[in-house]
């Protein structure tokens, strides 16, 4: 394994690799995947991209080119200088001011945070991933390079474009799941540190990966999805999506859009609608059947809650949670209901709590408390027996560790899953671990990146979801339910599964929440979950 | 003479640092608003939601309830957390074993000399009935805190120093941090050879408190129990006063990183107290230089937020 010796390699070591993952040297993962030499091979970076980008370890997130002057050089150095001051002014980050100064004042270096990041300790303690690593090193370019105060109070550090370029490429090897901040005895946040390296790169130098501004937020904003289906697609597709679930269920659905004064506008990730229709059908079935008043919206934005800016833009995030509350303000809701989307839940509820103000701050509620209460009400019959499968439960950073929403969904399982089927896995709730998706890396998947993350990022929540399963038969016949109530989880969970072809070889199958509720209603017809890979 | 530059320096040093404290607190208090990045638990979440990270958020219509917030909850994990640094104990044992005696012992001989001005004050302003049995009291509980705490804070501080020094932390340690240690370790260990040498009782350092409290600049001691004394009352005034200059500040800022920031969950209600310091905000000007951001220095949050959607690519 190969690492940086010193904080100091930042900068140094012109265009070698700081840190490579052997991947026969990983921690190996539990039965039937505990065989190294039978894992799938980590792809290597081409030569071609080793050429054209900068490069920190194996991968690539961000394509940040090599410059080829002096000026480009200097614009890189410059750049990264003039936004980090800009980070301690209050007209230019009010928005985090007192959490990133407290970070930069107050972190120890006691490296307590670092057996909290799982990839850290899934590359092996391999130094470059520690927590502490990437943010000393901004620590260190801030206090001798704006502040000027002596190597010897706050450490050195050689400041050129490569320390610049690799440290932006380096803030893209966190998830921002700010486990390592629950863990910091003083409350220091390195995880916070490392969205506003992002914030630098997007915000001063126009530096991001494709996949999060142009293809994600900038999309967004310009079409109405990062996906790209406009209003009218969405409208198609959901009307499809209502007749293959009432074909599935025997229970016709017709979902509403863009219903003036309805109680609840339901905004789902509209990756959803895409990638997991059952999960919308599903949504639909429930609320109606539960005599719910509730609507989608076909306006632009108004079907995709997603709001990539929450991990690397402060004005990316505010333009779209705006927008979000200005389509819930046109149809005069009481509520906006966030669906089974993780990011979308801290985006709109959490986040924008402060920036949503008179007619736009109209109240956000999880559709987990929502699915929750109808439970509660009775209004569903519920026939447990349907659920009879070994289920456990990821539990998304975002509603839970950055949120307290953590006992609603145990509630629904505890409802909807007969006694003993389900199983918790180790840890959960606040203390769990990210599925290795977070922070846009499920949707980032330039040159080898998506390997990278199995490896790497998605390595820990592999192995706790087969810790969870380690009592039950491994045989892929029978069947085994891994519930991720997130898009973004979904899609981390799908690709790993994917990876290890843990469906064909263990039968493990993932889905979201609402689709363990419609399998055990009674109205509709058995089988809503249908074991298929799709 | 020597006696006198104590006294002084000592003053300076108290003076300093209260005043270096309210500064560093009202830096930190004064600071604007920011979005909430709170992170659970939450330790003031009534109802029971604290024992397992739940939040108000868990509850339909959240909005039209009242929140129940519970000080009691707060202060059962401050009041721990403060005196047996539990955060540490629980994800950093081996660091814990070095850090907790170092704190502890900070928190006895600031207690001690606490307890000591105290004492100062009873002796110099009141009656003898009440001065004598109290200043009994405090005097034969003080050698033995007094010396706990030093032995402590100096076990601690050597163990931190090693510990810095090893390979894990020695790349991210700066000569500062050393010095620091240094410093407590030399301030505490002449205070404990003064204690044990010469003033067993603590009888010196009493004397040299209540003649602080009541501005008796007298020489105390004499020999080398009185330069020792003289050097240990300068080393730890000195000590005092560079602490909340440095990254040790850590426990004020320790108070806004648990009530601003991780706790601090304060939903923004519709037409409440947080709406207009929100719109001030917004209405700031932004100078962020990337293109797509659409800043001239001159637009506010609000303008560039409110940008047509013809959104730039990268």
């Amino acid at each position: 394994m190969k690492q940086p010796d010193s904080v100091k390699d930042m900068g140094r070591r012109p265009g070698e690799p700081l840190a490579q993952i052997n991947q026969f040297e990983q921690i190996p993962l539990p039965p039937p995947f505990d065989k190294l030499e039978d894992e799938p091979e980590f792809a290597q970076l081409s030569d071609s991209a080793r050429e054209k980008y900068v490069v920190l370890d194996d991968t690539i997130a961000v394509n940040i080119e090599k410059p080829t002057t002096k000026e480009e050089e200097e614009k890189l150095v410059n750049g990264f200088l003039s936004g980090l001051e800009k980070l301690f002014s209050v007209e230019d980050n009010w928005t985090f001011l007192q959490p990133f100064e407290m970070s930069m004042e107050h972190c120890a270096k006691c490296h307590t945070c670092s057996d909290a990041c799982p990839i850290y300790e899934e590359s092996g303690e391999n130094e470059l991933y520690r927590p502490v690593y990437r943010s000393e090193i901004l620590r260190r370019i801030y206090f001798k390079y704006i502040k000027k105060a002596s190597p010897s109070l706050h450490g050195d550090i050689d400041l050129n474009w490569e320390t610049v370029a690799r440290l932006i490429e380096l803030s893209y090897r966190c998830n921002l799941c700010r486990r390592c901040a629950q863990t910091c005895p003083i409350g220091a946040d390195n995880g916070l540190l490392s969205r506003e390296i992002r914030k630098i790169a997007s915000m001063e130098m126009g530096i991001v990966p494709k996949e999060l501004h142009d293809d994600g937020s900038v999309l967004q904003l310009k079409v109405g999805s990062s996906t790209g289906m406009t209003p009218m697609i969405v409208k198609d597709n959901i009307e499809f999506i209502d007749e293959d679930t009432a074909e599935r269920t025997g229970y016709p659905i017709e979902t509403p859009f863009d219903v003036q004064g309805a109680d609840i506008l339901l905004i789902h990730n509209a990756g959803e609608i895409m990638a997991w229709p059952e999960n919308p059908g599903a949504f639909a079935t429930l609320f109606e059947a539960a005599g719910l008043s509730w609507t989608l919206s076909s306006d632009v934005i108004g079907y995709d809650g997603i709001n990539y800016g929450v991990w690397y833009d402060d004005v990316q995030f505010a333009r779209v949670a705006v927008r979000h509350a200005q389509v819930a303000k046109k149809l005069g809701v009481k509520k906006i209901v966030l669906g089974e989307c993780g990011h979308a839940h801290k985006a709109l509820t959490v986040i924008a709590d402060k920036v949503l103000t008179g007619d736009l701050n109209i109240p956000r509620e999880s559709a987990i408390v929502t699915m929750r209460d109808i439970l509660r009400s009775g209004a569903i019959k519920i026939d447990k027996s349907r659920n009879d499968f070994p289920v456990t439960l990821h539990d998304p950073c975002n509603m839970v560790r950055l949120m307290g929403i953590v006992s609603p969904q145990r509630e629904i399982i505890h409802e909807v899953v007969p006694e003993g089927r389900f199983r918790e896995m180790a840890p959960h709730g606040v203390e769990n671990y990210c599925c290795g998706g977070g922070s846009g890396f499920a949707i980032m998947s330039g040159h080898n990146f998506q390997d990278w993350r199995h490896r790497m990022t998605g390595r820990r929540k592999f192995r706790q979801i087969l810790d969870a399963f380690q009592d039950e038969s491994m045989d892929p016949s029978h069947m085994k339910y891994l519930c991720a109530p997130c898009s973004n989880c979904k899609g981390q969970i799908r690709d790993i599964i994917t990876y290890y072809d843990a469906f064909e070889k263990a039968g493990i199958y993932y889905g979201g929440l609402v689709e363990l509720i419609v399998n055990a209603m009674e109205d509709v017809q058995p089988g809503f979950i249908d074991w298929e890979w799709h | 003479m020597m006696t006198t530059l104590a006294y002084v320096v000592a003053y300076l040093g108290l003076v300093f640092f209260l005043i270096a404290c309210v500064a560093r607190f009202m830096m930190w208090s004064k600071m604007p608003m920011h979005v909430r990045w709170e992170l659970y638990p939450v330790a003031h979440e009534g109802g029971g939601k604290a024992a397992y990270g739940g939040s108000y958020l868990e509850e339909t219509d959240w909005w039209t309830k009242k929140r129940e917030v519970s000080l009691v909850g707060e202060l059962k994990v401050m009041v721990p957390e403060i005196l047996f640094l539990v955060a540490l104990r629980e994800h950093n044992k081996k660091l814990w074993t070095r850090s907790f005696p170092f704190h502890f012992g900070l928190y006895l001989v600031g207690g001690v000399t606490a307890l000591m001005l105290v004492g100062g004050l009873i002796v110099g302003y009141l009656p003898e009935s009440i001065a004598a049995p109290v200043g009994k009291i405090i005097s034969s509980v003080v050698p033995f805190l007094g010396g706990a705490g030093l032995v402590l804070g100096i076990i601690g501080a050597v163990g931190l120093f090693l510990r810095r020094r090893g390979r894990a932390l020695r790349d991210y340690t700066a000569p500062a941090d050393l010095f620091n240690l240094i410093f407590f370790i030399a301030a505490f260990g002449v205070a404990l050879v003064t204690f044990i040498g010469f003033d067993r009782d603590f009888s010196m350092v009493e004397t040299f408190i209540v003649n602080l409290v009541t501005f008796n600049l007298a020489p105390i001691g004499d020999g080398t129990g009185g330069m020792l004394l003289t050097l240990s009352a300068v080393l730890l005034a000195l000590l005092v006063a560079y602490i909340p200059t440095t990254h040790m500040s850590h426990f004020i800022g320790k108070y806004f990183a648990y009530h601003s920031i991780r706790w601090s969950d304060e939903p923004n209600l519709a037409g409440g107290s947080q709406e207009k310091t929100i719109h001030e905000l917004l209405s700031r000007p932004v100078t962020w230089s990337a293109p797509h951001i659409k800043a001239d220095g001159k637009k506010s949050w609000l303008d560039v937020t409110l940008e047509d959607d013809d959104n730039e690519t990268t």
